[in-house]
């Protein structure tokens, strides 16, 4: 089983801190592998500036290196910082890992004057580039990530393992969001690629449990045409791009991703005021209705974090915290880990109809219901 | 050697064990009372007076060696037209258990001379193909079992409906509402559809039965069960009632019954299920629909518009129409207006290699709201032999074909795909449908599924009855005689409709349960599917299991 933690805190904090919490959710758990995805970015070492997209990956030769340089190169991208990460190579179980790739590059010229949409689809395909480049080469570049402000570490083993073998005890990077999961995938052959959280365009989540219905929302989401919309090595990576869908290209609330990928019944929808529009919407994203037993965690750009549960509540999520610091994990044990001075009668589990989300500004925890009405001015 | 003139021998003459059934009849048994000759439907039986020679022995030359006795029995008929159709109703009648049809398991010579007149084989029923068929074949492997609890199918929601017309992709939605535009209408109706059995073709009393059954379903289960009208309208009273919303309206090449429909709009209380039009038909394809004089009773001349007790063949194309790309322009857009766009309109062709090409039509066409594929194991009320058992297409790859060329577009939401066809042809209706539904159909329609299950039509795939199109059903189920469909209480059928579908329900969740859905319907969930048979497999993009 996957366990999955969570911080969020206004002050940059070193991401071992979570590796700590899974630790303490240790029970229950394989601990064959573990992802990272940070957010809110500090080097000990260099004075980051979050315009600057990150390119999280990890190269596993020098020929990959420099391939990847010669992509990057001939995109226009200029490197301002190579992370190097402390790794003690003997505690990482892999034995054809390079380098770790965590570089801030400088946006290429020419993609000044260009619209938002525009560049955030360029980082997107030249994520993809790098990498069908590795599966080309025989998986010998893996790209996770190409964002500002967002790095992304996967590798196999023991999580605190992981995490001390690559230096995070040291303090040298420190984030405000961190989300961590502590599998690979174990269930089928191991791919990085396969381990949460999953990334696209900015949108980030993870995800306990086994999604039954992967095979005809994989199906769909693939019919859209969108280039990012691909790898599904595991059936957890179509709650991410569901999510983007929603956000981005649906350009949809967020409140609205509950109501898409697990919408509410007909009597239910009877008495919601905007049920014919909610009706409709589940209409025509049908396939992209969820099915098992899930806890979705996820995180925006502008580093809002969110959770769900699936429609039947048969994976349980705490969310608690204090002003200025919460934490998000699959079991009570994990939010004592990383906030343990908190009031724990505020903690919150939330039920089939919730969405948790934790603003930016991070003061407090807003609780939407699916029965709440929504802000969007299709249901007016 | 007897002389050959003292042999009735004709090219055509038969004896009993040349015809499809035999009639076993036990003469000791035998009240003589005479039932099971005046309750068969086609006349093979007939109490016969016989003599039998009684040899004795004479010595005196004053005497005669033999007498005679005579006695009465029941003996079968060899005529071509009268021979036995298996269907049993002797043996219901028998008050003595004394009569029953046997199969003829030996190759019957019957099919060879059945050519009378220079007449093919016309029946109705089914194609006669006995033995499992490759739905039954296809078993749900993919059960949960792996960091999931299992759903319970006892006490857990689940959402088994489906979606019945134009689905927009999200985008369009987002816009249309926001652009206050027309959104194209849909209906949430249960997956298994009592497919389109025509006002005419089944008798007053099994109409009302399912109809009263359906009504039921909807009302009072929740099961929003819808059925069809197949062609020759609908009757006045079912326009005007508020039931019309559980009807699929079927218009078809004869357009018969129509007239009745259009005047009646403006009195309508809802609005029907939708329209289907019908191009073709599984079981003929390529061939009108047909209702035999026998079946044009007074009140269905009245409703299709016609003289009584003639033949009515619909054409096997709309006349109107130039291609099914025209056809796709006029009516489906025609049909839409007629109620204010507010009632999805879908196409039903027969399974057939060219379904792809209808399919991309209608996902050009916006009014389209849905496609219906009728596979070759389809039943009918009356068709030509040779059109039921070897024209057509199996439904299942047809079907599958569609829904992945559906997925390449991305379209698999926005055009509902039905399919239809044997689903249920050995009693397995509930596996055969979500098999198509995981193969990518949004729902399947079953006619000869419910006419045994709903009122214990005695049709099988041995060839037993099969004669839906003279008039003659011996349960009352297609006949338009009164003394036939009397047999038929609509009220037990009633019964039997929800007694139906309330175990399809549960069985739909039997099976959705341990593949970890609840949520939706697995429409296109074929990572569930496995079947023993590596060609199958590889050409419906299953696992091959063993």
């Amino acid at each position: 089983m996957c366990r999955l933690a969570l911080k969020t805190a206004s002050e940059p904090f070193s991401p071992f801190t979570v590796l700590t919490a899974m630790e303490a959710m240790q029970e229950g758990y394989d601990g064959s592998g573990l992802g990272l995805l940070l957010r809110g970015l500090e080097f000990a070492d260099y004075k980051y500036d979050a315009k600057d997209p990150i390119l999280s990956g990890i190269a596993h030769s020098e020929a990959a290196l420099a391939r990847l340089d010669h992509i990057m190169d001939k995109t226009g991208f200029t490197l301002k910082y190579d992370h190097e990460f402390d790794v003690k190579k003997e505690m990482v179980e892999a034995t054809d890992r390079f380098k770790y790739i965590l570089r801030v590059y400088k946006m290429p010229a020419a993609w000044k004057g260009l619209a938002t949409g525009e560049i955030e689809q360029k980082l997107m395909l030249t994520r993809l580039s790098l990498r069908k480049d590795g599966e080309a080469h025989g998986d010998d570049l893996t790209a996770f990530s190409l964002w500002p402000d967002v790095a992304t570490i996967k590798e196999v083993g023991w999580p605190l393992g992981v995490g001390e073998a690559l230096g995070l005890d040291s303090g040298r990077i420190k984030a405000r969001v961190c989300m961590a999961q502590g599998r690979q995938n174990t269930n089928y052959g191991i791919n990085l690629y396969a381990c949460h959280p999953f990334f696209i365009q900015g949108v980030a989540t993870m995800t306990n449990g086994e999604n039954t219905a992967f095979v005809p929302i994989k199906d769909w989401l693939s019919g859209r045409g969108f280039p990012g919309y691909i790898g599904y090595q595991s059936d957890s990576e179509v709650f991410t791009h569901i999510l983007h869908y929603v956000t981005k290209q649906l350009k949809l609330p967020l409140e609205t991703y509950k109501h898409v990928i697990t919408p509410l019944k007909n009597e239910e929808l009877a008495n919601h005021p905007q049920g014919a529009f909610l009706r409709g919407l589940r209409d025509a994203c049908r396939r992209l209705i969820i099915d098992g037993p899930n806890a979705v965690i996820g995180t925006l750009p502008d580093e809002t974090c969110l959770l769900v549960m699936d429609a039947k509540k048969m994976r349980p999520a705490t969310v608690g915290g204090k002003p200025g610091e919460w934490a998000i994990a699959s079991e009570m044990c994990g939010v004592d880990a990383m906030i343990p001075d908190r009031d724990r009668s505020l903690d919150f589990q939330p039920m089939r109809e919730h969405t948790v989300i934790i603003p930016p500004a991070r003061q407090e925890l807003q609780i939407w219901s699916q029965f709440n009405q929504l802000p969007v001015p299709q249901a007016a | 050697m007897v002389t050959v003139q003292s042999i009735a021998s004709t090219p055509s003459s038969l004896t009993p064990n040349d015809l499809p059934w035999i009639v076993e009849h036990n003469e000791e048994r035998c009240t003589l009372c005479g039932r099971c000759a005046a309750v068969c439907p086609v006349g093979t039986l007939r109490l016969a007076y016989m003599r039998k020679r009684m040899p004795k022995l004479v010595l005196a030359s004053s005497e005669r060696g033999s007498s005679y006795k005579t006695f009465v029995g029941i003996r079968q008929s060899t005529e071509i037209g009268k021979r036995c159709i298996g269907c049993g109703t002797c043996t219901m009648v028998c008050p003595n258990e004394a009569i029953h049809p046997v199969h003829n398991d030996q190759r019957d010579r019957f099919r060879f001379l059945d050519t009378q007149k220079g007449e093919p084989n016309k029946r109705g029923g089914r194609r006669n193909a006995p033995g499992p068929n490759l739905l039954d074949r296809i078993i749900f492997d993919r059960i949960s079992m792996l960091t999931d609890p299992a759903l319970d199918a006892g006490r857990h929601e689940f959402s088994c409906n489906t979606l019945l017309g134009r689905v927009l992709p999200p985008e369009e939605y987002v816009r249309r509402r926001l652009a206050g535009e027309w959104i194209p209408p849909v209906r949430e109706i249960f997956p298994f559809v009592i497919g389109s059995m025509s006002f005419g073709a089944l008798s007053p009393n099994m109409w009302l039965g399912l109809l009263q059954g359906v009504a039921y379903c909807n009302e009072v289960l929740g099961i929003p069960v819808v059925m069809a009208t197949g062609e020759g309208g609908c009757p006045p009273w079912v326009l005007r009632s508020p039931f019309l919303k559980y009807i699929l309206l079927q218009i078809a090449s004869g357009y018969f019954g129509w007239d009745e429909i259009i005047r009646a709009i403006p009195e309508m209380q809802c609005d029907p299920a939708a329209i289907e039009i019908k191009y073709g038909q599984g079981a003929k394809p390529g061939d009108g629909g047909l209702l035999m004089w026998f079946k044009v009773s007074k009140i269905i001349a009245r409703l299709r518009g016609v003289p009584e007790g003639v033949d009515l063949p619909s054409p096997p194309v709309h006349q109107t129409l130039y291609s099914i790309e025209e056809s796709v322009m006029k009516m489906i857009q025609t049909m839409s207006m007629a109620w204010n766009f507010r009632v999805p309109v879908y196409p039903k062709i027969s399974g057939s290699t060219s379904a792809k090409a209808v399919l991309n039509n209608l996902v050009r066409n916006p009014y389209a709201g849905a496609l219906l594929v009728d596979g070759i194991d389809g039943g009918t009320g009356a068709a030509y032999n040779i059109s039921m058992d070897a024209t057509g297409h199996p439904i299942a790859s047809n079907v599958r074909e569609c829904y992945l060329d559906l997925c390449a577009q991305g379209k698999q939401n926005e055009i509902p795909i039905f399919a239809a066809g044997g689903v249920g042809k050995n009693g397995n209706v509930t596996q055969n449908g979500m098999a198509l539904i995981m193969l990518g159909a949004s729902g399947v329609h079953m006619g000869k599924y419910i006419m045994q299950a709903a009122a214990g039509c005695l049709g099988t795939e041995a060839n037993r009855c099969n004669v839906c199109n003279i008039g003659l059903c011996p349960k009352g189920i297609t006949s338009q005689n009164p003394k036939l469909y009397r047999r038929l209480d609509p009220d037990l059928v009633a019964q039997r409709v929800v007694d139906t579908f309330m175990a399809i329900r549960t069985e739909v969740k039997k099976i959705m349960a341990p593949l970890g859905r609840s949520q939706s319907l697995p429409i296109g969930m074929s990572d569930a599917l496995g079947i023993d048979d590596k060609d199958v497999a590889e050409r419906l993009n299953i696992r091959y299991v063993c």
